[in-house]
C-alpha cells in the first residue's frame, strides 16, 4: 500500500465482500436446496435458509439414489470418479514425467519429430476431436471400463513441458557426479530427478485431479452402463429425470456431493494448487 | 541444452513409448480421421462412402446454421472473458491492497476453479429457473419476466453467467500474481509526483499489467470456446432455438445426435484450425511482444 486512505480501504473491504456474495451465492442455494423436503419447492420459490432434511437426504443419495432416474447411488458414481480421477492423474504424471527425461538427456536420431508429436496433442482437445476418437475406443472395445475412461485423457503436453522445464534447471553438475559415481541413466532417474522434482509432481497432481474429477463429455459417451458412471456425468443424467418430476432437492444434494472432493483439494492444498496453475500455464 | 547426457540408444524409445503410443491412437489418429472424414460423405444407410472434395465445408459455409453459431460462439467467448477477466481484476485490485487479510479473502475466491463446468451449470439453471428460481422471482419484482426456457438473450446471459463464474477463481489468481511483480517503488515515485490512485492505475499498473492480460485473454478466449461444453449441455442444450449453440456443441450434437459424420468431421477441422491459431498466438506474441 502507497498510502493511507481510509476511504479506498473500505471501498475494497466492501467488492471483496460483494465479491465473495456473489461467488457463493449458488453453492449456497444449492446447499439450501439440499437440506428441504420435497414439498419445499411447491410453494413457488426456494427458501433462502437450511431447513431440517440434510441427513435424510444427503443418506438416501450416498446409499440409494434415485431410482425413477436409473443412475447408481451417488457414493457409486464418487467411487468412479475417484478412480477415475487418480487414473488421469498418475498415468499422465507417470508417462510425462519419463517422457521428459527421454528428451531432456538423451540424444537420438528422431528427437525433434518425437517432441512434435507430443506438442501437437495441445492443439486437440477432446471436445474437438470427439466423434473419431469414440470411434477409435469403441473399436477397441474399451466402452464402460476405467481404461476407456481415463486411458485416451493421460496424453498431454503440458505435463511433460513442465517436466522437462524442471529437469532444464536441474544443474548438469549433479548428472555428471551421479555418472562419475557409476550410476546408470534410471538409477540417475529414481535417485536424483524423481526426488527433486517431488513438489512439482505434487503440484501437478493437484491440478490433474481436479482435472480428471471434473471430466464430462467422455465419460457421458464412454459410459452405457449405469456402474461406470461418474458424479459429474451422472447428475446430468438425473437433472433430466427429474425435470418432470421436481426433486431438486436430490439433484442440488448431489450437486453438493460432485464438488466436494475437489474443493476440500484446492482449499487444503491451496498452495501446491496455485503453483500448479501457474506452472502448467507456462 | 543439457550438455551432460546418457548415451543410450534404445532406452529413450522405451521412455517415450507410452505417451508415443497414446498419442497416437487417441490424437493422432482421430484426428487424421476427421481430416480423411471431411472430404467424404456417407449415403443415408452408412453402406457407400464418396469422396466429396470440399463440399462438406463448402455446405458449412453456406449453412445458415453454422454462421449462426459462429456468431453465437463469437458473443459468448467475448462476454464470457470481457465479465470474467472485469469482475477478476477488481477483485484482485482489491486483494492487492490488503496486507493482513488477503489470504483469507483469496482463499474464499479461489475454490469455484474446483467445480465442474457441469456442475456449474446446473447450479446457475436451478438458480435462473423460471418457475422456482429465485433470480426469476426477484427480477419479477423489478418488471422483467426472465425465462431462459424461450428467451434467447436470456438463455445467452444464463449459460455467459455460469461460465463466466467458473472462469473467475483463474483469472483472479493471475491478475493477484501479476499485481504482485509490480515492483512497489513505481507507484510510491508516482504517489510522490502527485499522481492519485485512479491516475496511479491507468498510467502505471494496467500498462505493467498488459503481458498477464493478454495472457488472459487467450486462455479465456480457449476456455469459453472449448471447455464450456458441460456448461451448455447441463443447462440449454444449444437452445432456445440454436442461440446458444456455440462451435464445440454443434460438433458433438450433428457427429453424435444427427449423425451427420461428414459434416461433423469438417467442423472438427475447422476447430482444429481455430485452437492451432490460438496455440500460435499464445506461443508467439503473448510470452514475447507484450512487455513494457
Amino acid at each position: 500500500m502507497i498510502e493511507n486512505r481510509p476511504g479506498l480501504n473500505l471501498l475494497a473491504h466492501l467488492t471483496l465482500i460483494l465479491g465473495i456474495c456473489i461467488v457463493a451465492l449458488p453453492v449456497w442455494v444449492a446447499f439450501v436446496a439440499s437440506t428441504h423436503g420435497p414439498t419445499d419447492f411447491m410453494s413457488g420459490t426456494i427458501p433462502m435458509w437450511p431447513g431440517p432434511h440434510l441427513v435424510e437426504n444427503y443418506s438416501q443419495m450416498l446409499g440409494g439414489g434415485l431410482s425413477t432416474s436409473g443412475t447408481p447411488p451417488v457414493g457409486t458414481m464418487m467411487l468412479n470418479s475417484l478412480i477415475m480421477a487418480l487414473c488421469i492423474a498418475i498415468g499422465k504424471i507417470a508417462i510425462s514425467v519419463l517422457s521428459a527425461f527421454a528428451v531432456v538427456y538423451f540424444r537420438f536420431p528422431l528427437r525433434g519429430l518425437a517432441f512434435w508429436c507430443i506438442f501437437i496433442t495441445l492443439m486437440l482437445p477432446v471436445e474437438v476431436r470427439i466423434v473419431p476418437t469414440f470411434q477409435v475406443v469403441a473399436d477397441l472395445g474399451m466402452l464402460n471400463s476405467y481404461a476407456g475412461l481415463s486411458i485416451p485423457l493421460i496424453a498431454s503436453a503440458t505435463a511433460t513441458f513442465l517436466f522437462r522445464q524442471v529437469f532444464l534447471t536441474i544443474p548438469d553438475e549433479l548428472t555428471e557426479a551421479a555418472r562419475i559415481d557409476g550410476a546408470g541413466p534410471m538409477k540417475f532417474f529414481r535417485d536424483i530427478l524423481l526426488p527433486l522434482s517431488r513438489t512439482n509432481i505434487a503440484a501437478l497432481f493437484v491440478i490433474l485431479f481436479i482435472y480428471g474429477w471434473n471430466q464430462y463429455l467422455w465419460p457421458l459417451l464412454i459410459t452405457t452402463s449405469s456402474d461406470y458412471y461418474t458424479i459429474v456425468a451422472g447428475i446430468k443424467r438425473m437433472a433430466d429425470a427429474v425435470d418432470g418430476l421436481p426433486q431438486w432437492h436430490l439433484v442440488m444434494a448431489t450437486a453438493m456431493l460432485a464438488m466436494i472432493p475437489p474443493v476440500i483439494v484446492v482449499i487444503g492444498m491451496q498452495r501446491l494448487f496455485v503453483k500448479g496453475l501457474v506452472e502448467t500455464e507456462k | 541444452m543439457k550438455r551432460t547426457i546418457f548415451r543410450n540408444q534404445l532406452l529413450p524409445w522405451l521412455l517415450l513409448a507410452p505417451q508415443l503410443i497414446i498419442t497416437f491412437v487417441f490424437f493422432l489418429w482421430p484426428a487424421g480421421q476427421a481430416v480423411r472424414q471431411s472430404f467424404l460423405r456417407e449415403d443415408a444407410f452408412g453402406i457407400r462412402t464418396t469422396f466429396v472434395g470440399f463440399d462438406n465445408f463448402i455446405a458449412l459455409w453456406n449453412s445458415p446454421e453454422y454462421l449462426n453459431s459462429l456468431q453465437v460462439t463469437a458473443v459468448f467467448a467475448i462476454s464470457v472473458t470481457v465479465l470474467s477477466m472485469g469482475l477478476s481484476l477488481l477483485l484482485a485490485i482489491a486483494v492487492d491492497r490488503m496486507i493482513r487479510s488477503a489470504r483469507v479473502y483469496s482463499t474464499l475466491l479461489v475454490w469455484p476453479y474446483a467445480v465442474a463446468p457441469a456442475v456449474a451449470g446446473i447450479l446457475w439453471w436451478f438458480i435462473f429457473n423460471p418457475t422456482i428460481g429465485i433470480m426469476p422471482y426477484m427480477l419479477d419484482q423489478m418488471g422483467y419476466d426472465w425465462n431462459h426456457i424461450s428467451d434467447k438473450g436470456d438463455a445467452m446471459m444464463l449459460v455467459v453467467i455460469a461460465s463466466a463464474w467458473k472462469q473467475i477463481s483463474y483469472n483472479f489468481l493471475f491478475f493477484l500474481a501479476g499485481l504482485q511483480a509490480i515492483p512497489a517503488s513505481l507507484r510510491e515515485a508516482a504517489a510522490i509526483d502527485g499522481a492519485g490512485p485512479v491516475r496511479r492505475f491507468f498510467d502505471i499498473t494496467f500498462p505493467l499489467l498488459s503481458p498477464t492480460t493478454f495472457f488472459l485473454l487467450v486462455v479465456n478466449i480457449v476456455y469459453a470456446m472449448f471447455d464450456t461444453f458441460g456448461v451448455i449441455d447441463a443447462t440449454t442444450e444449444g437452445g432456445p432455438a440454436q442461440a446458444t449453440n456455440i462451435l464445440v456443441y454443434k460438433v458433438y450434437f450433428d457427429g453424435f445426435v444427427g449423425q451427420n459424420l461428414g459434416s461433423s468431421a469438417a467442423q472438427s477441422v475447422v476447430l482444429m484450425a481455430l485452437v492451432l491459431v490460438l496455440t500460435v498466438i499464445q506461443f508467439r506474441y503473448v510470452e514475447k511482444k507484450v512487455e513494457y
